[in-house]
């Protein structure tokens, strides 16, 4: 059998087999566009702040809230998983969230 | 955070952003969608590395749903099945040179095993079963709820091939007094204060049920990076948090592991319809656990158009939390008369079971078409959707609206 196959055949076959057992390696894409934030007072620190953990689809699919509702949001981002925001940041993000995403 | 851990962070941050530099992004193809679905309205379709176009819910961690089109089979392709992941970075390549899955913690003999390990020392196993977000359809929530507002793609169907846990855990030895396994995977988050993805399971419930592998072939293919590479957990029956993607480290315990991902997250009532009255708290909770029984008209999709006086086949699947499914019923008529469909083929009593049902719509206008389904122990759909603050469990008759004539 190994006598019929041509050195590059051969080649592809033991590639193959290498390949099936090596590394394996995927690009991402980056964060989709349609989940830009809206423009307005604070919009650059609450995209700076959050999209160190994820991208912004996270804010805008989530049912309008009040200020309420938003800082809860905020609040747990920062005491349950422990994102690193000011409490002046958190302020601004909370104002600008209940503006932009309010109900 | 100390400034190590901060660099550390950034690096890993850096790195995947020039990850994200490399590729581009196809661009968005929302019109392709039910465009008067309020959920899915206004999202785009983008394809991902190893899949088809899918419905963006988030991009990083990314989550992505799967097309209504794909649930007119019982079998799930990979190419199109959900991707939900909770921290970010996720993995984006695995060696498996160096890649082991580690068994540590209450055992007497602590293993390393390489996925060729997984294959020859453990007899492999397979079971066609379920992988459904606990959120699944949380979009659909009245009154709604946070979380990721999910339509109903966020679910597959595939046949599972690899080593059954129990004999794992047999091989590593659980030592007496174990209560719990836990189960990590290769995504951590990019700041160790972010809780990093881990669940468990009671070592009483794996000993005794042989269907929880850890696979490493999906539909006869090794699995997408995104579906858990190079082996991902598979717990028939139960919802898709305990399924751990790209599964790294199994560690026994000895008391109940109540970290956030079990703890407070993902818990249901602790009652037995795992419901409240929609505003209110739960006095107390349990970790979530067996799915709720479902079932979905894939096609006509919803909004269509079709004939008068024709008759139109209706497909869909149907499924449960193991006892399997054993009727499914449609009305064409609101809900008023029920009929039986027909079952498609019985791929084990954890998988989607496919339907059909002929009808033969008389009057022109506006027709809701419902489907009800109930498995082996008599478990079924309510015509009111039940509510809990997470939004999980969804357990309702569903329905596609249809346009005749």
């Amino acid at each position: 059998m190994r006598r019929i196959l041509g050195p590059g055949l051969l080649l592809a076959v033991l590639a193959a087999s290498a390949g099936a057992a090596a590394d394996k390696t995927i690009p991402m894409p980056a964060d989709h566009a349609y989940a830009t934030l809206k423009p307005g007072p604070g919009v650059e620190v609450t995209r700076q702040q959050c999209v160190s953990c994820h991208s912004t689809d996270y804010i805008v699919m989530q049912p309008r809230g009040n200020a309420k509702q938003w800082d809860g949001v905020v609040t747990k981002m920062i005491k349950v998983f422990g994102a690193p925001v000011s409490d002046q940041d958190a302020k601004t993000i909370v104002e600008y969230l209940a503006t932009q995403y309010g109900n | 955070m100390s400034e190590l851990s901060r660099r550390d962070a950034a690096k890993r941050i850096a790195r995947f952003g020039a990850l994200l530099a490399a590729v581009g992004l196809d661009g968005p193809l929302g019109s392709a969608l039910a465009q008067d679905d309020p959920v899915l309205a206004g999202r785009p379709l983008v394809r991902y590395p190893e899949k088809t176009d899918l419905i963006l819910l988030t991009s990083r961690p990314p989550q992505l749903e799967t097309p209504m089109k794909y649930f007119d089979r019982a079998i799930t392709p990979n190419e199109a099945f959900f991707v939900r992941y909770h921290v970010f970075p996720i993995p984006l390549e695995v060696d498996l040179s160096t890649w082991r899955l580690r068994i540590t913690g209450r055992v007497e003999r602590p293993l390393e095993l390489s996925l060729d390990d997984l294959k020859t020392k453990f007899p492999r196993a397979a079971v066609t079963a379920v992988n459904q977000c606990s959120g699944n359809s949380r979009g659909r929530f009245s009154p709604r709820v946070l979380g990721g507002q999910w339509g109903d793609g966020a679910m597959g169907n595939a046949e599972w091939v690899g080593a059954r846990l129990k004999d794992i855990l047999t091989a590593a030895g659980v030592r007496q007094g174990a209560l719990q396994a836990t189960f990590d995977g290769l995504d951590k988050p990019a700041f160790p204060s972010v809780p990093d993805f881990v669940k468990s399971l009671d070592i009483a419930r794996i000993m005794e049920d042989p269907d929880i592998l850890v696979a490493y072939q999906m539909n006869g293919a090794p699995l997408p990076m995104l579906n858990g590479y190079p082996a991902r957990l598979v717990v028939p029956g139960w919802y898709a948090t305990y399924w751990v993607k790209n599964l790294s480290e199994i560690e026994v315990v000895d008391q109940v592991f109540e970290k956030f991902w079990m703890k407070p997250g993902y818990r249901i009532p602790d009652n037995a319809c795992g419901c409240i009255a929609p505003g209110t708290a739960a006095a107390r909770t349990v970790p979530i656990n067996r799915m709720t029984v479902r079932s979905f008209i894939a096609s006509p999709a919803s909004g269509t158009r079709v004939p008068a006086g024709r008759p139109v086949t209706l497909k869909g699947i149907a499924f449960d939390a193991g006892y399997g499914i054993q009727e499914v019923q449609i009305s064409t008529d609101g809900g008023s008369v029920w009929r039986r469909a027909d079952l498609g083929a019985d791929l084990g009593r954890y998988s989607f079971r496919e339907w059909s049902a002929t009808w033969t719509p008389s009057q022109p206008g506006a027709a809701r078409v419902m489907v009800l389904a109930f498995n082996r122990i008599g478990e079924s759909q309510g015509r009111e959707a039940l509510w809990n603050p997470a939004g999980y469990l969804r357990n309702v008759i569903e329905h596609v609206d249809l346009q005749v004539g």
